[in-house]
């Protein structure tokens, strides 16, 4: 029998970007929140820039449940699915925001209202076959608020592009309007990016740089960024990458009403017969425990939320938690950020001293931002040209069919090019089908027994109309920017294990289409809420993390303000 | 790259020297040998470290023939063995690469069975063309089959190698390899600082930073 702890107002399941988040306002409002991580605490010290421990050894001192679970994957249900080779996420307090490339992105108004707004301008005959894709049940200026606040409160870089309709075109002009600029300004550019940008503007774009959770500046008593490298699956060796560990749940912590339980494996929620959820079943080190709680959010990853709703039955929920309209799981799709662009220039690109976040982007062929008529897609791509080398990918380097990739040949080669490519980064509008989801995998388990999740999906033809169309794009703007040789990666279709990994508990008005209600809370166990990008029913052509914190902070706002009706 | 002294003694080629650390354990090298490498084959140093802890001597002797055409040492300087690649893979088997060890086994006994089979004897006694002749079979997959007995694709085998002996060559000298920031200096990496200011990007850009030789570990801030 597990150990019976005493209830608690809330339990949110996850540390990471949502639940780390989310416990910053329950908390600072009076209500007793349970932080259960699977993680622990990691800090400077852990956070050396070593290539081969960050990137090659996948950080050896870390819990490893999101590796023990890695989903197994498919393109379509007419294929065995085989287990992903690695798990993108990682486990501690501040989940992978302690090593992600911190793009921190709000979505474009469009991305609230593909159906609607494609409706309207071209027909709704261009919404591509076989998608499920809705409408949120909010638009932009609804979410606006939240943004602005955890603008502040996680501390983001970046540079305005409309503040209140007033267009600055040293922003994204196609962004939606917010209320003020951003506490810092943006992360700076090098000599690289300047000409990558002059090439933009020659080319009539509107080149910007991105919005980024990394301090430009002194911000919130911790330095600004060092450029060192190694931010690419590293954590930040001077605190300025501005993870959940550093910023929200220190303050939730310190209210004095946040505890945060590490190496805490949840296995399942409870349900009563009210059909409410009662608390959360948890492993560590081999003791069991059952925590008590009025309200649950489950704030893992996307792949991890869904699998505990499933494994979670009971009489009220046969087929697992809020799911007796068997949309858990469904309207799953992760961004398409394959079909790369790489490119060769003749000359040296500085560019050892950098990180992901840090760059130059241009927006003229995202979202809906130029007339799709003529093409045979909606949506598009954010074309993204950053920092990112360190010295064992330099050396792994694409060469050009120029010299083989080992040899005498290929030394003289890295010697004079080591420093002379560049690989774009381009997320694609993505969006969900009728035959993209993920499930339980009837064989796979995980060493408790449980069952991975599988991932059924792949890319359908608007996405991949969409890749080819923003590969062109790419190329025009590295030729123009002197690039001697380009080459494409493949528009390959399956979509396996993504750190962007959406939908699954869908939020919409809709029962019968989505497992969240506009407010993040289940439309069927009203006591359940879900964190993270699980419950965004579009991507945009932009990293997730910023929405799905600005999603969390609303619904955590809303249980305070709601507290006796959803609590009881 | 500096070269060693040229020595008047009579010269042992490299073969002759790599199939010696093979056949006897390295620590049978004598030093005096260490003087008489011509200048075709400066790489022997980190032979000297010892014997391998999980590759056996005629595994040792293969790994080192094959990482020693993957980066050869040459006019641009030091190669892999240079760097201390092979103590870089030997010790990331009792480590983080445990679970591959086996694949090395399987994988170096194929590579020598395939160049007997298709060149004619055992890996190492092959020319350096026949040996990059047979590197490439191995690394395009056409060496899976054939008898050879690699596990799977060849090109899987050829790929781990090589991953690893980039590893080995380029990253921090924490782990055995990099010997005197060989790696990094072959592709003039600025090297590791925490902080990088924007006059320091500049004096980049204007080929004016100085380089600096460090691990991370140096900084004595990191675990």
């Amino acid at each position: 029998m597990p150990t019976q702890l005493g209830e608690t107002d809330v339990v949110i399941v996850g540390m990471g970007a949502a639940g780390g988040v989310a416990a910053y306002p329950l908390a600072e409002a009076g209500l007793n929140v349970v932080g259960l991580e699977a993680g622990t605490w990691l800090d400077q010290r852990d956070f050396a820039p070593d290539e081969i421990r960050n990137n090659y050894r996948d950080w050896p001192m870390l819990v490893k449940k999101t590796e023990l679970e890695r989903p197994t994957s498919r393109a379509t249900s007419a294929t065995t699915a085989t287990r992903v080779g690695s798990h993108p996420m990682m486990n501690a307090v501040g989940g992978t925001t302690l090593h992600y490339w911190a793009q921190s992105w709000r979505l474009n108004p469009w991305d609230f209202s593909v159906v609607t707004e494609t409706a309207r301008r071209y027909g709704a005959s261009r919404i591509p076959a076989g998608s499920t894709v809705e409408d949120w049940p909010f638009g932009y200026d609804e979410l606006e608020p939240y943004y602005d606040r955890v603008e502040r409160e996680v501390g983001i870089s970046g540079q305005a592009g409309n503040v209140r309709g007033d267009i600055d075109l040293r922003g994204n002009r196609f962004e939606g309007p917010r209320q003020r600029e951003f506490p810092m300004p943006p992360l700076r550019w090098t000599a690289f990016h300047d000409r990558m940008a002059a090439a933009a503007r020659t080319l009539g774009w509107g080149p910007f740089p991105g919005p980024a959770a990394v301090n430009s500046e002194a911000y919130d008593n911790r330095p600004g960024c060092g450029y060192h490298g190694f931010c690419n699956k590293g954590g930040c060796p001077v605190n300025a990458k501005n993870a959940t560990h550093i910023t929200t749940i220190p303050r939730a912590v310190d209210t004095g009403n946040l505890k945060v339980v590490t190496r805490a494996h949840v296995t399942t929620l409870e349900v009563g017969s009210d059909g409410r959820v009662s608390g959360v079943n948890y492993v560590v080190g081999g003791n069991e425990y059952f925590q008590p709680a009025r309200v649950v959010l489950v704030a893992s990853y996307t792949y991890e939320n869904v699998r505990l709703l499933l494994l979670s039955k009971s009489r009220a929920y046969p087929d697992g938690l809020s799911n007796n309209h068997g949309q858990v799981g469904r309207h799953y799709f992760s961004h398409y950020t394959g079909g790369g662009v790489g490119a060769l220039f003749p000359y040296d690109l500085k560019a050892w001293y950098g990180l992901p976040a840090q760059g130059v982007a241009v927006d003229d062929w995202a979202d809906d931002n130029f007339d799709h008529s003529d093409y045979d897609f909606i949506g598009g791509g954010n074309l993204w040209v950053m920092s990112d080398r360190r010295p064992i990918s330099a050396a792994g380097m694409n060469t050009y069919g120029r010299s083989r990739n080992w040899g005498s040949s290929w030394k003289r080669f890295i010697r004079e090019n080591s420093d002379r490519s560049h690989g774009s980064y381009i997320q694609k509008t993505t969006l969900p089908y009728e035959d993209n989801y993920l499930d339980l995998d009837p064989q796979v388990t995980d060493p408790l027994g449980f069952p991975v999740i599988r991932i059924t999906g792949r890319y359908m033809d608007n996405e991949r109309a969409i890749g080819a169309f923003t590969q062109d794009r790419m190329e025009e703007w590295y030729r123009e920017a002197g690039a001697v040789e380009v080459n494409r990666g493949g528009l390959g279709n399956a979509m396996g294990a993504s750190t962007h990994a959406y939908g699954g508990t869908r939020m919409g008005d809709d029962a019968e289409t989505n497992v969240a209600d506009r407010w993040g809370f289940s439309h069927e166990a009203p006591n359940l809420g879900v964190l993270g990008a699980s419950v965004m029913g579009t991507s945009g052509a932009h990293n997730p993390t910023l929405t799905s914190q600005a999603l969390a902070w609303r619904t955590a706002e809303h249980l305070v303000d709601n507290w006796g009706d959803i609590a009881e | 790259m500096t070269l060693p002294p040229k020595d008047p003694r009579p010269a042992i080629s490299r073969r002759d020297l790599l199939k010696t650390a093979g056949a006897a354990g390295a620590a049978a090298l004598i030093p005096d040998a260490v003087g008489a490498v011509t200048e075709e084959a400066p790489a022997l140093a980190p032979l000297l470290a010892g014997p391998m802890t999980n590759l056996t001597a005629s595994e040792t002797e293969i790994l080192s023939a094959m990482v020693d055409r993957l980066i050869p040492t040459d006019e641009l300087g030091s190669g892999a063995l240079d760097a201390g690649v092979l103590q870089y893979i030997d010790r990331a088997l009792s480590e983080a690469e445990s679970d591959a060890a086996e694949a090395y086994r399987s994988g170096l006994a194929a590579l020598d069975q395939y160049s007997r089979y298709s060149r004619g004897g055992p890996f190492i006694d092959l020319s350096t063309v026949d040996q990059d002749s047979a590197l490439i079979d191995v690394q395009i997959g056409a060496a899976t089959g054939a008898g050879a007995g690699f596990v799977g694709s060849s090109a899987s085998f050829f790929n781990m190698v090589k991953s690893h002996t980039w590893q080995g060559m380029f990253g921090d000298p924490k782990y055995g390899g990099n010997v005197d920031f060989a790696g990094w200096d072959l592709i003039n990496y600025p090297g590791i600082r925490l902080a990088v200011s924007p006059e320091d990007q500049r004096s980049l850009e204007a080929d004016q930073l100085e380089r600096a030789r460090r691990s991370a570990y140096d900084f004595g801030l990191f675990e």
